[in-house]
């Protein structure tokens, strides 16, 4: 996400933090989710799961942002993110300035 | 069901979101990998979770083919039906009893294909229906024969020099047969397909949604069009949203823009508002309407 400017607000609206899960079993690897993951919090693993496919593995669990993008996208019902207690809104967290500045650097 | 996971994270206890809506013995599902029924399916399992709908009142009714079997997979009551007669199976259950929401939810081949004339009369009549139509352009399960909705010069194993039948339209099809709601979205759509769902559920008549998915294993590997990845990325590129727009200007072609949106939404009577309106003027009294609430079986 892209603003022209900073919102005026962007150091105090905190973002909600999120645990991303994965059940890796049940993947069959088509990586939908490491592709619309908006804060590219996944990869995919070199490991196979039980039935011969590549899940996806999280390599940036700070990032997300519980968007449940990855949870909406996922053919298989096979992840699932749930908003991480205590961080929502904590300013100390990811705030929307450091999204697009994150943003910035990662599109 | 445990699933035994080697990801870092202790997944072990948690269950997915949806799980109580589905038949989880039966998961994971026969779908392709990069296929997107699953996609569909946690979309309508969302939008029925936002709507708070009774869930004792809902119905699914799927036809035969790849997308026939998501009647099986949801937690809900429903039909697996005969090839092509969801509409008739659905339109029976909603007469009979008419409280229930009816969802349909079935593909191209199914709907359109085999059960087209099921489909123009349901929207005509503009029976209470809820139809959800998952599109992949071909006759999946049994072998990718050519599908009324095959675009021009598309390769299926019935036109393997490519198809030169015009294909089906289905919005304009859906909207000139008289269906009170028409929209269509991608897989790639997820929330906006999930609003439109839950959108529907709240209104009546025949109420169409087309999702176009990718079918990576007969349509994408005969056409030589990549993984089911590869199909996402198309309709990122390629898919444009138009609200509204004319619904004779949505004919896809191979390869080519598809345009997506809600395109009619308009309030218009029900098969039952008419027979009930029908008879209560020509009998007055003597005429006894089937109760909203149940059937007359629910009734004893």
């Amino acid at each position: 996400m892209r603003y022209w400017r900073d919102p005026l607000d962007a150091g105090q609206v905190g973002a909600p933090r999120g645990d991303v899960h994965i059940l890796a079993d049940r993947c069959k690897g088509c990586a939908f989710c490491v592709e619309y993951c908006p804060r590219q919090v996944l990869e995919m693993s070199r490991e196979f799961n039980r039935k011969g496919y590549h899940p996806p593995e999280i390599v940036d669990a700070e990032a997300c942002v519980n968007c449940g993008l990855c949870e909406m996208i996922c053919p298989e019902f096979a992840i699932f993110s749930v908003e991480s207690a205590g961080l929502a809104g904590d300013l100390a967290g990811v705030s929307v300035g450091a999204n697009i500045r994150a943003g910035e650097g990662a599109s | 069901m445990t699933v035994a996971t080697k990801s870092t994270t202790a997944s072990q206890e948690l269950e997915h979101p949806s799980a109580p809506l589905l038949r989880m013995e039966r998961i994971p599902h026969v779908w392709c990998p990069s296929c997107g029924i699953g996609t569909v399916v946690k979309c309508y399992a969302t939008a029925l979770e936002r709507s708070g709908v009774d869930l004792d009142k809902v119905s699914v009714v799927s036809g035969i083919g790849c997308s026939g079997r998501v009647a099986g997979y949801l937690k809900l009551d429903g039909f697996h039906t005969t090839h092509g007669r969801a509409l008739p199976f659905a339109t029976g259950l909603k007469l009979g009893r008419p409280e229930l929401l009816v969802t349909v939810i079935s593909g191209d081949g199914d709907l359109v294909g085999i059960g087209g004339n099921h489909f123009i009369h349901a929207a005509r009549r503009n029976m209470d229906l809820l139809v959800i139509l998952i599109n992949n352009f071909i006759y999946g399960m049994t072998g990718g024969q050519n599908a009324p909705t095959t675009p021009q010069q598309a390769r299926s194993s019935t036109m393997p020099f490519g198809n030169f039948e015009t294909p089906f339209s289905l919005p304009h099809l859906a909207a000139s047969s008289g269906a009170s709601y028409v929209a269509r979205w991608t897989c790639l759509h997820i929330r906006r397909l999930t609003w439109s769902i839950e959108e529907a559920i709240g209104k009546r008549g025949f109420r169409f949604i087309e999702v176009i998915a990718p079918c990576p294993t007969l349509y994408a590997r005969l056409n030589k069009l990549g993984s089911g990845l590869d199909a996402m990325r198309f309709y990122h590129d390629t898919a444009e949203i138009r609200n509204g727009a004319d619904t004779r200007e949505l004919e896809i072609s191979f390869q080519e823009k598809i345009t997506c949106g809600k395109f009619v939404d308009e309030d218009r009577p029900t098969f039952l508002d008419l027979m009930h309106n029908h008879y209560g003027e020509l009998l007055g009294d003597r005429y006894v309407p089937t109760p909203r609430e149940g059937g007359m079986l629910h009734e004893q």
